[in-house]
């Protein structure tokens, strides 16, 4: 984008020694944007969103809560009953989070429909994993500090994971409590960090957007912008797009806030901690369920375990590895893909396989909210097969075996057919 | 085709959701309560009547811990009859002019007032094991938020009672059987029946309104920001969508000239 010449005295001062407003300029009015975006690409603007508001109902609600395994469940108290608003302030917050994790499941899962991860926009992906990854940490460590049979129960499990690590995993787990059970010091540092990561988010975030305008939005088609008549400046079109798709997303999310605040929790989270008692069922927020059952789906008895057994390393390592693997092998999908057509639009046989991986991440959640007992033990061992198998053999063998339809030349010439077959 | 996979999937989603209930949960019956549903309220004869009952049967065992004198006001009560409630029951009083917290032997206490918490009926966890045959009762403070079915499970379990256990099943002397606590077995004795307490309005002194009234009045103890926040939330609401309106017919007429 070209210069642009100020015409306000102040502004022009200003810019010529620190350009805020050619920044402002080049990444709204003067940043071209696909004109084809369907509603599917509002969700990262609703992400941002959301972030903003956890970030501010968290600073306020930090003014009122006590990190200590006396106080801490009673101070939440505290801001339900006494803080002003405060009621609001941590329902928005609670609910937040789970609207938080929606929204980015929605964007990833539109990455993965219409191969935004393809290339030039490998690193875009990745660092979108990363926030991903920064997410279900504060997520977690979040849930601890209201003090909660399930934040203890939930905090007890998780920090475990680490001790099937060979040799050092016990010492691992020692260090991460502070102690020799999940007590107060590490609550102490569960909220430290709590407070930190939402703000590495923050900068990440800012990554990502760096990326994003340094390669441009991907589109519906996958074909990527050529000319000028193929994009439309970001303001006022998509300005106005974001805030109406804000609009809806907010009537969404305040709708639980205001009827359904407990909807996303667990009842045994409004029972205070207590190392003597341990909850029927431990479950993890949902938006960990998919990963929990991959996690819980390494059994001795598995198949998949098989393989491991092979290798000497125990089941739950081998469930361990998995679960993080999971996420770890997103991160190769630009390279494990390499279909010559991006969108799925034009790809008959991935777009069935497609809606098969987001059915499978459906079992799979499901399954890690149930006990594991009789067929769905079965039903996540294969669910977590075909999790791997859709990314690590599916992807590749389809990007190199499926017959994909012809890709219109650009966006424009697209755009104009298909007003024109609506008014024929 | 995609139709039929996301109505399939928001199907799932919403069972994942609602049935992660333990296996061998009882169906609830749904009560009708005033404070369900969008423009939900509480009832404050209601609660005044579980209060009522609360006070002379449920605080015989139970804390409130989280609740305070004061916060009767809300339910009706008024200034002066709020400092005449907390004044029956009393609470350590501190230090005297001379340091001392015990004097002849006996902790100092004083009358509580409208800023105190509800006092409990006993000192301390393991006072309350010991007067309760080993059992601790639960502080109902956010007992309507603390199980699966909140209130109707609480109603559930007041009225749950049977007189005898099913053919087959054994019981501990100690034990009775209800229909809807988790195991069957549970320690409190049936705490209603019918004329339990002696209502002042006139309503009829049923078990089935006992235990109404005393849920109504616990969800208001852990609930109680509820009216407030249902009622922000239908203006929140009408504003969202006045607003939300706009943008769409802004963002329609920005969008025209695209194409």
């Amino acid at each position: 984008m070209s210069e642009v010449n100020w015409k306000n005295p102040v502004i022009k001062w200003v810019d010529s020694r620190l350009p805020v407003f050619s920044m402002m300029h080049h990444s709204t009015a003067g940043y071209p944007t696909p004109k084809n975006l369907n509603y599917w690409w509002n969700f990262g603007s609703l992400a941002l969103t959301v972030l903003v508001i956890m970030i501010l109902t968290g600073v306020f609600l930090v003014m009122n809560y006590t990190p200590h395994t006396s106080m801490a469940f009673d101070s939440v108290e505290r801001i339900m009953r006494d803080v002003n608003y405060g009621w609001l302030l941590r329902y928005l917050h609670m609910n937040g989070a789970s609207m938080f994790f929606i929204v980015v499941y929605i964007h990833m899962f539109r990455g993965l429909y219409y191969g935004s991860y393809r290339a030039p926009r490998e690193i875009l992906w990745a660092v979108g994993l990363l926030i991903y990854l920064a997410m279900m940490a504060t997520g977690f460590l979040g849930y601890v500090l209201p003090w909660g049979q399930m934040s203890f129960w939930g905090a007890t499990v998780i920090t475990n994971l680490f001790s099937a690590i060979p040799l050092v995993g016990d010492p691992i787990v020692t260090w991460l409590w502070g102690g020799f059970s999940v007590d107060n010091p590490t609550l102490n540092r569960f909220f430290s960090l709590h407070y930190l990561l939402p703000f590495v988010i923050a900068a990440l975030v800012g990554v990502h957007l760096w990326a994003l305008h340094t390669v441009k939005s991907s589109n519906p088609l996958g074909v990527e912008m050529k000319t000028e008549a193929d994009s439309i400046p970001f303001h006022p079109y998509y300005t106005i797009k974001d805030l109406y798709g804000v609009g809806l997303f907010m009537i969404f999310f305040l709708a639980f806030v205001f009827w359904a605040p407990n909807f996303f929790g667990e009842p045994d989270n409004y029972i205070e901690a207590n190392p003597m008692v341990t909850p029927a069922h431990i479950v993890p927020e949902w938006y960990y369920l998919p990963f929990y059952a991959i996690l819980r789906a390494f059994t001795a008895d598995a198949f998949i375990y098989l393989p491991f057994q092979l290798l000497f390393i125990t089941p739950k390592l081998a469930g361990v590895i998995a679960m993080f693997g999971a996420i770890i092998i997103l991160f190769f999908l630009p390279w494990l893909d390499r279909s010559p057509v991006r969108s799925a639009k034009f790809r008959p046989i991935y777009k069935q396989f497609f809606w098969l991986f987001f059915i499978d991440c459906l079992i799979l959640g499901y399954v890690g909210a149930k006990p594991a007992e009789g067929i769905l033990v079965v039903v996540g061992q294969w669910a977590t097969l075909y999790y791997f198998a859709h990314i690590l053999v599916i992807i590749p063998l389809l990007s190199k075996f499926e017959k994909t339809r012809p890709v219109p030349d650009s966006i424009a010439s697209a755009v104009t057919k298909t007003a024109k077959t609506e008014e024929a | 085709m995609r139709k039929i996979i996301l109505s399939a999937v928001a199907a799932l989603a919403l069972t994942a959701g609602t049935a992660q209930a333990s296996g061998d949960a009882v169906e609830l019956h749904k009560q009708d309560w005033s404070f369900n549903g969008l423009f939900g309220h509480y009832d404050q004869a209601q609660l005044k009547r579980g209060f009522q009952i609360y006070k002379e049967i449920c605080a015989g065992c139970h804390s409130l811990r989280l609740v305070a004198y004061r916060n009767l006001q809300a339910i009706g009560f008024t200034e002066d009859e709020v400092k005449e409630i907390a004044a029956e029951y009393e609470v350590p009083a501190g230090p005297n002019e001379f340091g001392e917290i015990i004097e002849d032997g006996e902790l100092r206490k004083r009358p509580a007032k409208p800023a105190d918490k509800f006092v409990p009926p006993f000192a301390n966890e393991l006072a309350a094991k010991a007067g309760n045959g080993g059992s601790l009762p639960p502080d109902l403070s956010l007992m309507n938020k603390a199980r699966k079915g909140g209130p109707d499970y609480v109603y559930g379990l007041l009225t749950g009672y049977l007189e005898e256990a099913p053919e087959g099943v054994e019981m501990p002397d100690t034990m009775y059987y209800n229909k809807v606590f988790p195991g069957h077995q549970i320690s409190m004795a049936p705490p209603l029946y019918a004329e339990a307490v002696e209502y002042e309005d006139g309503t009829e002194p049923t078990l089935d309104n006992h235990a109404k009234d005393v849920v109504a009045f616990l969800n208001w103890a852990a609930e109680p920001e509820l009216e407030e926040r249902k009622s922000m939330g239908l203006k929140v609401m009408i504003f969202l969508i006045v607003l939300t309106a706009m943008f769409y017919a802004l963002k329609r007429r920005i969008w025209a000239d695209v194409h």
